[in-house]
């Protein structure tokens, strides 16, 4: 069945999606006649120093959400313990506003595997998972395709290009778990039990896949190796600016006249990939805000957007992140309140739990926003749920609760005025009294 | 624990069980528990105690802690959904342009609820979690088929193709 897709636009820096229209783009022929596996063959003749000092060079940050530099991640995995050490791929994406690794997969799933291929040959790892959401089920199909071939041609399996070194790969799913896309909570979920994240450290570099010592990247981060070796780390760290090297993958969504995925190199300017690229918002209204790297990020007033680039460092300084590289665009009519209220929906029906304060900061949070959007609210609301969230960052077990309280904590603070009007709205159209609050 | 397989599933399905217990490493059988459960429950229509066993046979593991994983992931379900599984992505990628209005013309256009199953077994309706479709939305998934930019009208013609069968046999 034909899925619908967004274009490409000619701004776009095409590097990792550069297979994305060919056809059978996702075919090894396809992978071999674009210089396919030629990222492998130069790898393959380094030592595992030279390989993760180009990775450093070429100032690849991991795509997943946290932009930690590849290189050095792949540098803090013990090579001489004796143990087995496995490559593992998060393909989990779920975190809402994302969607690259889904076209990532569909569209060049060769890419993915090289970039495994590259990592195990690093650590002389034996064997690698490649750990895809429940919900992309079709994907596994055309990923298994993917590996098949690669072994066909020699590129998985035993003596590797005459390497005298053997990886195998596989594909597992996931069944429907945001918190799997946490690295120890799929590396739980890998072994067969609950998604429940795992007290770090060790990390997953030390002691991960099956007590392991571990390479666990993001999908797209293992896409974006390949080309590394095969045009040199210069030449990818200057696609970007310098500490984010290279281009990524935006998945722009909400109110723009062009929503999709689009390359763009590291420090693209904000608003010329919302009004160039993607034409602008919609039916001519103003931009209201911009939720800028996935549901956990922080939103952005539409002011604060106008100088800001797209790389992990102005992100951060403008106290948000560049997360997973998913925008969602606001217009001038959107109730955020209503999209506070579904981003905390959200996070309570994923919380896994297992530790306090995301459990129960989250469904009270929950309740309150609820309450709050239908027109129960009261005063001190507003500042109970910005005091809720205040609470519950930097104390959770992982990442989740922090996901969770930031973005609701942005809210409150940023629009405000929004939840005053709304608890004026509600306190004129009630007909019973305010609740009174002790 | 008896190593004889009590239940048994079709050829391709078996195919896929026996390599997924040599793909992890030795003693790791346990691994296979979520994969086995989900490609269990595209064939048999739920996981149900039967499979919930079966899988623990397979996997070297109780049933206990079959079940105690089944809890943790929301795709996996204890009771049969419809023959077609209809999931509205409501979350805010999608509800920016939107899902709401869709998931609410959902519920009227099949007289479902949230969760329900249609008396016929032919549709189950529920409202999930972001699926992956941000750019594209809003998005909707029958089974395991994506479709994108949804409309009430898209929805209807959709539905309409499930009753009459033409479903998948054209493209959408």
């Amino acid at each position: 069945m034909a899925i619908k897709y967004n274009d490409p636009h000619p701004l776009e820096v095409k590097v990792i999606s550069q297979r994305f229209q060919m056809a059978n783009s996702a075919s090894i022929d396809t992978y071999l006649a674009t210089e396919g596996y030629d990222g492998l063959k130069k790898a393959i003749t380094m030592t595992p120093e030279a390989i993760i000092d180009t990775l450093k060079a070429s100032n690849l940050r991991g795509r997943g959400g946290a932009g930690f530099p590849t290189g050095m991640k792949w540098s803090f995995v013990p090579r001489t313990t004796g143990k087995p050490t496995y490559i593992i791929c998060n393909s989990d994406e779920s975190e809402p506003g994302t969607c690259k690794d889904r076209l990532l997969m569909e569209k060049d799933p060769h890419q993915m595997i090289e970039g495994m291929v590259i990592a195990g040959f690093t650590i002389k790892s034996n064997k690698g998972y490649i750990f895809i959401r429940g919900e992309y089920r079709y994907l596994i199909d055309i990923v298994d395709k993917a590996i098949e071939e690669a072994y066909k041609k020699g590129f998985l399996g035993k003596n590797i290009l005459g390497s005298g070194w053997d990886f195998d790969l596989y594909t597992h799913t996931g069944a429907g778990a945001y918190e799997c896309g946490e690295e120890s909570a799929l590396l739980e979920s890998l072994e067969g039990k609950r998604g429940i994240p795992r007290l770090k450290p060790p990390f997953p570099a030390v002691v991960g896949a099956f007590q392991s010592p571990t390479i666990l990247n993001n999908c797209e981060t293992f896409a974006s190796v390949p080309v590394i070796f095969r045009k040199g780390a210069e030449w990818y760290s200057n696609l970007g600016i310098p500490k984010s090297g290279g281009t990524r993958l935006t998945c722009v969504s909400g109110h723009v006249n062009r929503p999709g995925v689009y390359e763009i190199p590291l420090g693209f300017p904000m608003m010329k990939l919302i009004n160039e690229i993607c034409g602008g918002i919609r039916n001519g209204k103003k931009l209201k805000a911009v939720i800028p790297g996935g549901s956990s990020s922080p939103v952005l007033k539409a002011d604060e957007c106008v100088d800001l680039t797209l790389d992990f460092d102005a992100l951060a300084k403008a106290k948000t992140m560049a997360g997973s590289g998913g925008l969602v665009i606001l217009d001038e009519d959107t109730d955020i309140v209503a999209v506070a209220m579904r981003t905390i929906q959200f996070y309570a029906h994923e919380s896994c739990g297992w530790c306090i304060p995301c459990r129960e900061g989250t469904t009270w949070l929950k309740k309150i926003l609820v309450r709050f959007h239908e027109g129960g609210g009261v005063q001190s609301d507003i500042d109970l749920i910005g005091e809720l969230a205040a609470n519950m960052l930097g104390r959770t077990f992982c990442p989740l609760g922090d996901a969770a309280a930031m973005p609701i904590g942005a809210f409150v603070a940023k629009f405000r005025d929004e939840f005053e009007a709304k608890l004026k709205q509600s306190r004129a159209t009630k007909k019973s009294p305010d609740l009174v609050v002790v | 624990m008896s190593t004889v397989n009590r239940m048994t599933f079709s050829p391709a399905l078996e195919a896929r069980f026996a390599k997924l217990l040599t793909i992890y490493p030795t003693g790791r059988q346990r691994s296979a528990v979520v994969p086995m459960l989900l490609y269990a429950q595209d064939e048999v229509g739920c996981v149900n105690q039967e499979v919930i066993e079966e899988v623990a046979r397979r996997c070297g593991v109780t049933p206990l802690q079959v079940d105690e994983v089944i809890g943790y992931y929301s795709m996996l379900h204890r009771k049969p959904l419809g023959k077609f599984h209809v999931q509205v992505c409501t979350n805010i990628a999608c509800q920016a342009v939107g899902a709401e209005s869709l998931w609410d013309h959902a519920r009227e256009a099949l007289k479902l609820k949230n969760k329900e199953v249609s008396a016929d077994g032919l549709i189950s309706l529920e409202e999930v979690e972001c699926m992956g479709a941000c750019s594209w939305a809003p998005a909707i998934q029958i089974n395991y088929d994506f479709h994108h930019f949804v409309t009430n009208g898209d929805f209807d013609k959709l539905i309409a193709s499930l009753r009459d069968g033409s479903y998948g046999k054209k493209a959408s």
